[in-house]
């Protein structure tokens, strides 16, 4: 198991804080945009991207890199923002979101910017676009890992289940599936809409090592990560619980910013509050 | 045309190593030698058409080439938005093959037939469509399809489709056939009805009328030189498809000849008139029960000659 030091966990954190402000002052200026669900994922986002995921930005199609498939497509700025911190474009560009003639639009699109690995949007069908990378790594024996990250509203697609199957089916332990569970969906609370629970046992159930975590805390999602790694013969699923909207009081736990944007007041608050 | 498939794909797979076979719960018996020689080159995706496509095209993005393979309606209406979002709109190099087209399934029942898998995969930009007419077509489509850098349909039947080509035969994309010249009425079809309309041309020889017989594998992109020039020649066209007469070869042919202002005399499609498949039966017998046997064939054509002279 890798080590992670108390200063490794002071950089993610930083990292998640710099992504939340990113993404509240960017869905400010856009107008528009998904705010809850993409705050949610931030420190999940942090760990994959400053310390999980082995990548080059200077060389975005670099045959041996890590693979990270945001197959909950509308959360497009949790990624913007995880890509320019990272050093796949530059921050400024983060201000263009939804603009037009932005390669930053509402949904990810692999065409426009380079880091993006595929095109969602449509819910279930980004996990499965990752099952196909990782059945490409294992046929040519790739060390590289694929990573799909997933809305726990998204587990209501019958297809996520088709490609968790054949996930474990194929033995693709090169595989990691996240789910942001946030509890929450545009339609209200997922239990009331149309409850995928039991989410752990749905996954242990389907042949997935499974690891559920606070998926605030960044030493634990880097632990699961860790943990993913030494794991044979399966895919890891981290079911990691998390509050929509998280780091924004006003927004926290709240459906309604599920698909909506701070106004001037609601971003300069939003700041304060992040710091 | 499956066996031919499976044999394509099969020396396609010796050659190069990035040539994957995808079924989903297709595979017995028919593919029992691929797995055996290239085990590694085979997937078995179980009844799940939907995440077949997407994985497909996450494989094609690492550098493969899957051809995904299983009843032509599975996989152009089960998986039509897999299709559209991570096939076409991402431009990534997966070949769909759709086997049992038409009402070639006819014993199963219309939830068997694919009547509207032209037309549906006809609007997706980016999209090849291949509809053989026989084996060695099949086979040549399927090695062209692996040339190409890009999304391909190409549209099986099943199996005992007779001969129409030589040995050395080559599949052109964009390029329709003539199989029998003449000048007095042009019949343009798609799939092993083009038997039936072979039949039909020869019935009218008999009767002192010279049918031009077209055979055209590629409907997307469509060869359109070949229909205006039968338009101006022949001045009657009628296309003949086991699919419903919107959006497959008849509309094709109809926006070709109506984008070009080719004053043809008459157009007729023939195919489902806006409906389902009828019937259970064989093969010969459902294309009877639905007006495409080779007597109706020649019932429309002697229509149109008979009311324009």
């Amino acid at each position: 198991m890798r080590e992670i030091s108390d200063s490794t966990v002071e950089i993610v954190t930083e990292k998640a804080r710099v992504i939340r402000r990113d993404i509240i002052e960017m869905l400010g200026k856009a107008g528009s945009g998904h705010t809850g669900g993409s705050l949610s994922a931030a420190d999940i986002m942090a760990c994959l991207y400053f310390w999980e995921l082995n990548l080059d930005p200077l060389k975005p199609d670099w045959d041996g890199r890590d693979r990270f498939v945001l197959s909950k497509g509308h959360a497009a700025p949790v990624l913007y923002a995880s890509l320019a911190e990272r050093g796949f474009f530059p921050r400024e560009q983060l201000g263009t979101l939804r603009k037009l003639g932005s390669p930053l639009q509402g949904h990810p699109d692999r065409k426009k910017l380079a880091g993006v690995e595929a095109s969602t949007g449509s819910l279930g069908q980004g996990i499965s676009w990752a099952v196909g990378m990782g059945l490409a790594g294992k046929i040519d024996a790739a060390p590289y890992r694929v990573y799909a990250l997933l809305g726990d509203g998204e587990l209501e697609e019958g297809m996520v289940w088709e490609a968790v199957m054949a996930a474990a089916h194929y033995r693709l332990d090169n595989l990691v599936i996240i789910v942001d569970n946030n509890g929450l969906q545009i339609d209200g609370p997922i239990k009331k809409v149309m409850s995928p629970e039991p989410i752990a046992d749905k996954f242990r159930a389907f042949g997935c090592e499974t690891i559920a975590i606070d998926g605030h805390d960044p030493r634990a999602i880097m632990d699961a990560l860790s943990c993913a790694r030494q794991v044979s013969g399966k895919p890891t699923a981290i079911i990691a619980a998390t509050v929509k909207g998280k780091g924004c009081s006003f927004m926290e736990d709240r459906p309604e910013w599920h698909g909506v944007t701070p106004n001037t007041d609601e971003v300069q608050r939003a700041l304060a509050e992040l710091g | 045309m499956r066996n031919a498939y499976i044999k394509a794909i099969y020396d396609l797979a010796k050659e190069d190593k990035n040539i994957l076979a995808l079924v989903a719960d297709n595979g017995a018996i028919v593919f029992d030698q691929f797995r055996c020689d290239y085990p590694e080159q085979f997937i078995n995706f179980g009844i799940s058409e939907a995440n077949m496509v997407s994985a497909a095209a996450g494989l094609a993005n690492c550098g493969k080439i899957p051809f995904a393979y299983t009843i032509a309606g599975f996989i152009t209406m089960r998986a039509f938005e897999q299709v559209r979002n991570d096939v076409c709109l991402q431009k990534q190099n997966v070949k769909l093959v759709g086997v049992g087209a038409g009402m070639r399934y006819s014993a199963q029942g219309p939830t068997h037939h694919a009547t509207e898998d032209i037309a549906i995969m006809r609007v997706l930009p980016s999209m090849n469509i291949i509809v053989p007419a026989s084996p060695r077509e099949a086979y040549a489509a399927t090695r062209w399809a692996a040339q190409i850098n890009g999304p391909v349909y190409i549209r099986l039947e099943a199996t005992n489709e007779p001969e129409i080509y030589e040995e050395d035969y080559e599949f052109q994309l964009g390029k329709g056939v003539i199989l029998k010249d003449g000048g007095d009425i042009t019949l343009v079809a798609a799939g092993s009805i083009i038997h039936d309309v072979l039949t039909a041309a020869n019935k009218l020889m008999e009767k002192g009328i010279h049918a031009r017989v077209i055979n055209m594998p590629s409907i997307k992109p469509i060869d359109k030189d070949i229909i205006i020039e039968a338009a101006q020649e022949t001045g009657k066209i009628i296309t003949i498809e086991e699919h419903n007469v919107i959006g497959g070869l008849g509309s094709t042919v109809a926006e070709v000849l109506l984008e070009n202002r080719c004053s043809v005399i008459a157009f007729k499609p023939m195919g489902l008139q806006d409906c389902f498949g009828k019937g259970y039966g064989s093969h010969a017998y459902i294309k009877t029960k639905n007006g495409l046997s080779p007597e109706q064939i020649i019932e429309n054509c002697l229509k149109m000659i008979g009311t324009l002279y």
